[in-house]
């Protein structure tokens, strides 16, 4: 009864919420709105719809043991609580993702983006998570790949496998890509995101030599370091000599970022990705909690409009119409294919009991989800005008500030060079213009925020940490995602010459993890010499084929439901498919024949190849020209060749579902017996 | 919550007290059995735990 009535209550202050959010079209809207709305779409799905999936269409079962119960070895297999496996899933999925994606869908307005993280999730994102997370916790932890291999069949299993390794793949690049826009030509914040690494080998040494596995006395240490290096970074800035030093054009940093990569990826976890990543978790929780608490206090008005004129697919950021392209820019905090790769992971071996999966799955996803509303917020607050400025690259608006300014005043979003000077002044940086990439302007907008809030004195310093917080994550997910493909790589190789899938054979560590990072290391190369700033090629095919590993997952999950005879209910996972198979497909097939050279692949090799001909390109184009070319053309078959996995997987789950319907044999279920939990035996 | 349950709970949460309780589960479960120090378990912890995906995007 108590839990009926504060649904409705959530119900009615999430439709008060909605409703202000639709009517207010000529004037501002408070952030506090949208975070309500959030809120309580979050809470009704998690109290109702999640539920419901869990007992009807999952029949979750909390008599029977899971993994961590029945292979309870102190290690790995742990039965722990609810909350900490909370915990270490939402520190698990959370990544950059959600930062940066909602930043770029702010080109469209407020509004697209945000009804999209909030109904995307409740329905989609969060459903994925939970119903993964039961079916790997059901099956030993088991991963996607093998559970598409056991469930779909073996071809189904080894196109999950070659499409979750070319998402790492266009993944890693990508985010290379955002830290390298973040570092140029700013000393402050590259002698801050270089100390990290002494910072966490020193971490690391701490961890193993001297106090080992005192977790929490070497964060302490770590994050303060870290801090310091912040602060630090502010002298380094002031000094001309040492300012020289830190000076960097983006070419050598992305030099720096792919050694970086390839060294974490070869040498032992403990010296740098492991104390790496206790910083970065650290960091990622505090920043998100203090951004929430920041808002709230803050509760700024929204200045970007609902919608802009961009939604027709002129946007300077990236190409396209708002549909599809605001859902495949928004993967993560929405949907995201990676985190089931995690659900299928570490989290189903720790789980204590299967009640415990609503939460786990369903509740880090939708919080996931509020990280990305305030990420929109922090990128709508700001004057749009400065949104753009920042936001685009030179190749669109021209490299002279002046140039900028005009064409963004053309727009209808006022800008003026004082201004941007001013900003770029109180941040610290010489200059905010063409800071392609997500990452500036979300830490202009959170050094607002925080600034604001608690005291205006240090935006500077503010500014220089959100950089900070969001390039350690980012070198975090960079080293563990090389690692995850070598791991891949060795595998599929091991197929081929038995000594290259032994994972501890020195020749093939260094030659797998050589072949991953030259893989990113090419897409990271092409993104930096692109002068439109790379990103918006680079972040929609990432979004395509995150979304298309989400379609893979929901396949997996559908055709077990349905092999489990409640194909009654397979609607659940079904309508989040066909959305994800809709808006890959119709992106897909924009990218391919699309005749606009800023939104077709083959348009924009074709455009350049005649301008390049025909002599009107000025030099310095014209020597990477070739180059981008090339690389157009090879996003052209790479989309292809994702459309193609992901239509080949959806064809797979619908012939064993028709079969199973049809009465005619199909692979058994690999779940694992039912045992009884000792927490309910008598 | 106290703040000695707060206490505790943080440090099962980090992984901070991850090796007492190995010590204990091997003491309940095979006791007299030879463990690993401190240093070898955080090590193997390590490298299981990076042996897949943990991290994401």
């Amino acid at each position: 009864m108590l839990k009926n009535i504060t649904g409705g209550i959530f119900a009615v202050v999430g439709a008060i919420a909605l409703t202000i959010i639709a009517v207010h079209r000529n004037e501002p809207v408070n952030a506090l709105w949208i975070v309500t709305a959030a809120v309580c779409a979050y809470l009704l799905g998690y109290r109702f719809y999640a539920a419901w999936i869990a007992a009807r269409v999952l029949s979750v079962d909390s008599s029977r043991a899971t993994p961590a119960e029945r292979h309870d070895n102190g290690r790995d297999f742990v039965p722990t609580h609810r909350w900490i496996v909370f915990g270490h899933h939402f520190a698990a999925i959370a990544g950059p993702g959600p930062l940066v994606g909602p930043t770029l869908a702010a080109q469209f307005g407020y509004l697209p983006g945000t009804l999209w993280i909030i109904a995307g999730a409740v329905l989609g994102g969060c459903v994925q998570d939970m119903t993964i997370l039961l079916l790997s916790t059901r099956r030993d932890g088991r991963s996607l790949g093998q559970m598409a291999r056991d469930e779909l069949g073996p071809l189904g299993g080894f196109a999950a496998l070659i499409g979750t390794l070319l998402i790492m793949i266009i993944l890693i690049a990508v985010l290379g890509l955002v830290v390298v826009n973040a570092m140029k030509h700013s000393p402050w914040a590259t002698s801050t995101v270089f100390a990290t690494v002494p910072i966490a080998i020193l971490v690391g040494f701490y961890l193993r030599r001297w106090r080992p596995g005192r977790v929490l006395e070497a964060s302490l240490l770590g994050v303060a370091l870290v801090l310091f290096a912040v602060i630090s970074g502010g002298w380094i800035d002031g000094n001309p000599v040492l300012r020289a030093a830190f000076d960097f054009p983006p070419v050598p940093l992305a030099a720096f970022v792919i050694v970086y990569g390839w060294l974490a990826a070869i040498l032992p976890v403990w010296l740098l990705l492991a104390p790496r990543d206790y910083l970065s978790t650290f960091l990622k929780l505090g920043t998100v909690a203090a951004l929430a608490i920041a808002i709230v206090l803050m509760h700024p008005q929204i200045r970007m409009p609902a919608l802009t004129a961009f939604v027709d697919g002129t946007g300077p950021l990236f190409g396209g119409k708002v549909f599809p392209f605001v859902f495949i820019t928004i993967a993560c905090g929405a949907v995201s294919g990676f985190h089931a790769l995690v659900a299928s992971g570490t989290t189903p071996k720790i789980i204590a009991t299967e009640g415990d999966v609503r939460l786990v799955g369903y509740g880090s996803m939708a919080l996931e989800s509020l990280v990305a509303v305030m990420a929109i917020i922090a990128a709508t607050l700001l004057d749009p005008g400065v949104y753009f400025a920042i936001n685009t690259g030179a190749g669109i608006v021209g490299a002279a500030p002046e140039a900028a300014v005009h064409t963004i005043t053309g727009w209808g979003f006022p800008v003026t060079v004082e201004q941007m000077q001013h900003l770029a002044g109180e941040m610290g940086e010489s200059t905010l213009f063409a800071r392609t990439g997500g990452a500036p302007s979300l830490a202009v907008g959170m050094a607002s925020i925080f600034g604001s809030t608690f005291g205006r004195g240090l935006l500077s310093l503010w500014y220089h940490f959100a950089i900070m917080f969001e390039a350690v994550f980012i070198l975090t997910t960079l080293d563990a995602g090389t690692r995850v493909g070598r791991f891949m790589l060795q595998d599929f190789l091991g197929h081929i010459w038995k000594p290259m899938g032994r994972t501890s054979w020195y020749p093939s560590v260094l030659i797998t993890s050589a072949l991953v990072v030259a893989g990113w290391g090419y897409f990271l190369y092409i993104g930096v010499i692109d002068p439109n700033g790379g990103v918006n090629i680079l972040w929609p095919l990432f979004g395509i084929a995150n979304q298309m590993l989400a379609a893979i997952a929901l396949c997996v999950a559908t055709g077990i439901i349905i092999k489990s005879g409640k194909a009654r209910y397979a609607l659940v996972t079904l309508v989040p498919l066909a959305w994800l198979a809709l808006i890959t497909s119709t992106a897909a097939w924009q990218k391919l024949t699309s005749a606009d050279p800023r939104l077709g692949f083959f348009a924009a090799a074709n455009d350049l190849a005649a301008k390049l001909s025909s002599g009107v390109l000025p030099p310095d184009k014209a020597a990477v020209a070739p180059q981008l070319i090339f690389n157009q053309r090879l996003d052209a078959w790479l989309t292809l060749f994702f459309l193609a996995v992901v239509w080949f997987v959806i064809l797979d789950m619908a012939r064993v579902s028709i079969r199973y319907l049809r009465g005619l044999p199909v692979s058994g279920s690999s779940e694992a017996p039912y045992q009884v939990s000792r927490s309910t035996s008598p | 919550m106290t703040l000695r349950n707060l206490w505790r709970w943080l440090r099962t949460a980090t992984g901070d007290d991850a090796y007492e309780r190995y010590v204990e589960h091997r003491a309940k479960k095979h006791p007299g059995e030879p463990l690993l120090t401190r240093a070898a378990f955080y090590e193997e912890s390590q490298r299981r735990k990076w042996g897949g995906v943990s991290r994401c995007c």
